[in-house]
């Protein structure tokens, strides 16, 4: 395979050497790499990887892409990360945690983190510092969302960066495909959901199976939050549960961390 | 023994999370053989606090990537048994069906991916795309009848939404379930493959006494709910999961270890087949015994092999739980939830080991505590006993550093960590 230069309709495709990273998070978006197995060997031929502790011994830091899973929350991490970001000529925010610091962030609704760490270690010192989403330490060239990321749409994108096609992400929210599905609203089955609200391009991942969306894509543009609230209250949901929903991924309140406390 | 030896592996490759291997011998004296967990934890226990009990399954499930269903259906488990809510036996049928496919995928995932390349010669699954491609696709084939009958289940193999108090949200029809039947039964040719590949591999011969704790099995081989065993005599109800774990912090370790009759204690495939073995399918049972795995196995490389045994169990097992879904009837059925003060214990056999997830709850549903004790955490202090004495042994064999690197490294891998599940 190396060496061979293959082509899609005469056009050279590009094969780029790719590195995959994570830091504070549960790995399962970099777990999404090797499934859909039916096009794992394929999806391979199209990138090189040459870091990717998780499944490989090998490492080199001679990558131009890197993946990087996870929110950040030691002052190790952040170096690591700038360390990411100074080799890395496109570097992607690769999931909920990376973009918005994923259900991590929930840790970050706690004014006193003392009390957090205390209430799982004791006296014992451990650091953790507050959550914080990949691009409040670096700058991100392009953000996959989704708790987890759909292997698809990580496909579709590799495959558009290995033709040098640019890439479009769904402005509309989880509720156009939700409909496209042809789905019964779960609002009339009784479940909150915030479809309406939620960027799409997970082709409405979980109202398809008839549970209500969480938002872990966070917004999508233009949102009515005046109106979600009305739907939501108008079905008899809680402010509690409305609130579980929307601050479960940190996508629709970024806690923004002032830049004197970043090393 | 060798006079000095060094190894120092930081962020170990191939497994799940961060932790690293650091092994000194000088003058012939073992200085010391550290299994450091350098995790960053998520604080998931505090994070639940406050929050209405629906959050936990979803919100749990997140604590691990490779086994959001063992920990989903843990976290169900608790909340059910903390509401008084019993699920009715097709709930149960699907539940361990999904249950055995992540079993599947997850020890196939570490036999296949991060395993395999110990044994040979190779950094990693990827060059072994060239060199041994029918291997892989094998394992790939494995891996996605798995994660497909886990997709159609939970509707989602990572952090499936399918999966709730009470039931299900939706449930597949008979027209999408009939053709796994096939499919499992089909599958068993790829995995006697495999069964075949490990025979020809050497195990390294390192053993040391342990004590081995799993759920125990009640007339079938145990993975979702039940009593706590020990092979040294233990055993607890389900809801004193805490006198069976007995953890405590640790220097260098942001994950908690754990302890019971010795100073360490196993948890995974091996101890459930050390404690279950009678219950294997005879299938399962008769391949165990011809890699010489039988109970009581203190070689922890062997855990390797359970996974793989356990891989053929729960696919045999599959095809009976299929049979029976096949054959009644089922509708999608979601019991009502009602929130009552009260505390629950849910305990799952997941693919690292027995999972245990508590929650105390108020009146109004509301979680005033949440514990998770996950299976790696219990493997810790099991590992660093483990990495000691194989540092002293393979030294005094004579073995140069860079082969003690490789067993050390093989050893940890063997337990198949899920060191950021571990630390939470």
């Amino acid at each position: 395979m190396d060496g061979e230069v293959r082509t899609y309709l005469g056009v050279p495709l590009y094969r780029p050497k790719v590195a995959f990273f994570e830091f504070t998070s549960c790995e399962g978006c970099q777990l999404q790499i090797l499934n859909n197995e039916v096009n794992l060997l394929d999806f391979f031929s199209l990138i090189e990887v040459v870091n990717f502790r998780e499944v490989m011994t090998e490492r080199s830091d001679d990558y131009e892409i890197a993946f990087v899973e996870g929110s950040i929350t030691t002052d190790n991490e952040i170096k690591r990360l700038k360390r990411i970001r100074r080799q890395a000529k496109m570097l992607i925010a690769f999931g909920s945690c990376a973009c918005f610091g994923g259900v991590n962030q929930l840790k970050n609704r706690f004014r006193d983190l003392d009390y957090v760490k205390r209430e799982v270690y004791g006296e014992h010192p451990v650091e953790s510092k507050k959550v914080r989403a990949i691009d409040e330490i670096v700058d991100v060239d392009l953000r996959i969302y989704g708790c987890p990321v759909r292997k698809e749409e990580v496909e579709k994108i590799v495959l558009h960066i290995a033709l040098g096609k640019s890439l479009t992400v769904p402005k509309y929210p989880v509720c156009v495909e939700c409909k496209a599905n042809e789905n019964i609203c779960l609002f009339d089955l009784g479940e909150p959901c915030l479809g309406p609200i939620t960027r799409a391009g997970c082709n409405a991942w979980c109202p398809t199976n008839r549970a209500g969306c969480w938002g872990c894509r966070g917004p999508a543009e233009d949102v009515n939050m005046e109106e979600m609230l009305r739907i939501m209250k108008g079905h008899g949901f809680s402010e509690e549960t409305i609130m579980d929903r929307l601050e479960c991924f940190g996508g629709f309140s970024p806690v923004k961390i002032p830049e004197e406390s970043i090393r | 023994m060798r006079k000095t030896l060094n190894v120092n592996v930081k962020h170990l490759t191939r497994v799940e999370g961060h932790g690293n291997i650091r092994i000194k011998i000088r003058n012939g004296r073992l200085i010391e053989a550290r299994w450091e967990v350098v995790e960053t934890p998520r604080f998931f226990e505090v994070i639940l606090k406050g929050k209405k009990w629906d959050n936990a399954p979803w919100i749990t499930g997140r604590i691990c990537g490779i086994c959001s269903t063992g920990h989903t259906l843990a976290s169900i488990r608790a909340v059910e048994n903390a509401f008084g809510i019993v699920p009715d036996e097709n709930t149960k049928r699907f539940r361990l069906l999904l249950k055995h496919m992540e079993t599947l995928q997850s020890h196939t995932l570490h036999l296949c991916f991060l395993v395999l390349p110990d044994f040979m010669n190779a950094g990693s699954v990827f060059p072994l795309i060239n060199s041994h491609r029918d291997v892989v696709i094998r394992a790939a084939r494995i891996k996605k009848l798995a994660n497909d009958l886990c997709d159609l289940i939970g509707g989602r193999s990572i952090h499936p939404p399918r999966l709730v108090v009470g039931g299900f949200t939706k449930l597949p029809d008979r027209r999408e379930l009939q053709p796994f039947l096939q499919q499992l039964e089909q599958i068993e040719e790829d995995l006697m493959v495999f069964v075949e590949l490990f025979r020809g591999f050497e195990i390294p011969d390192f053993v040391r006494e342990t004590e081995f704790v799993s759920l125990k099995g009640e007339g079938e081989y145990p993975f979702i709910g039940g009593d706590l065993i020990s092979s040294d005599g233990v055993h607890m109800k389900e809801q004193d999961y805490k006198k069976m774990t007995n953890e405590y912090v640790v220097e260098h370790s942001t994950s908690k270890w754990c302890r019971l009759s010795r100073e360490s204690f196993a948890v995974g495939a091996l101890a459930r087949l050390n404690n279950n073995f009678e219950f294997l399918h005879p299938v399962a049972k008769d391949i165990a015994r011809s890699f010489g795995l039988i109970p009581v196995t203190h070689n922890p490389f062997m855990n390797n092999i359970a996974q793989l045994v356990e891989c053929v169990h729960v696919v045999r097992d599959s095809i009976r739980l299929l049979n029976e879904i096949l054959d009644s009837e089922w509708k999608e059925q979601r019991q009502k939830v009602e929130p009552r003060s009260g505390v629950g214990v849910g305990a799952v056999e997941v693919p690292r080991g027995i999972l245990y997830h508590c929650y105390e709850f108020d009146d109004k549903g509301r979680i005033v505590m949440a514990d998770c004790v996950i299976p790696t955490g219990q493997n810790h202090a099991n590992i660093q006993h483990d990495l000691e004495a194989l540092a002293e042994e393979y030294a005094t064999r004579g073995k140069c550093d860079s082969e003690i690197e490789v067993l050390a490294s093989m050893l940890v891998r063997a337990y198949d960590p899920c060191i950021s599940c571990s630390v939470h």
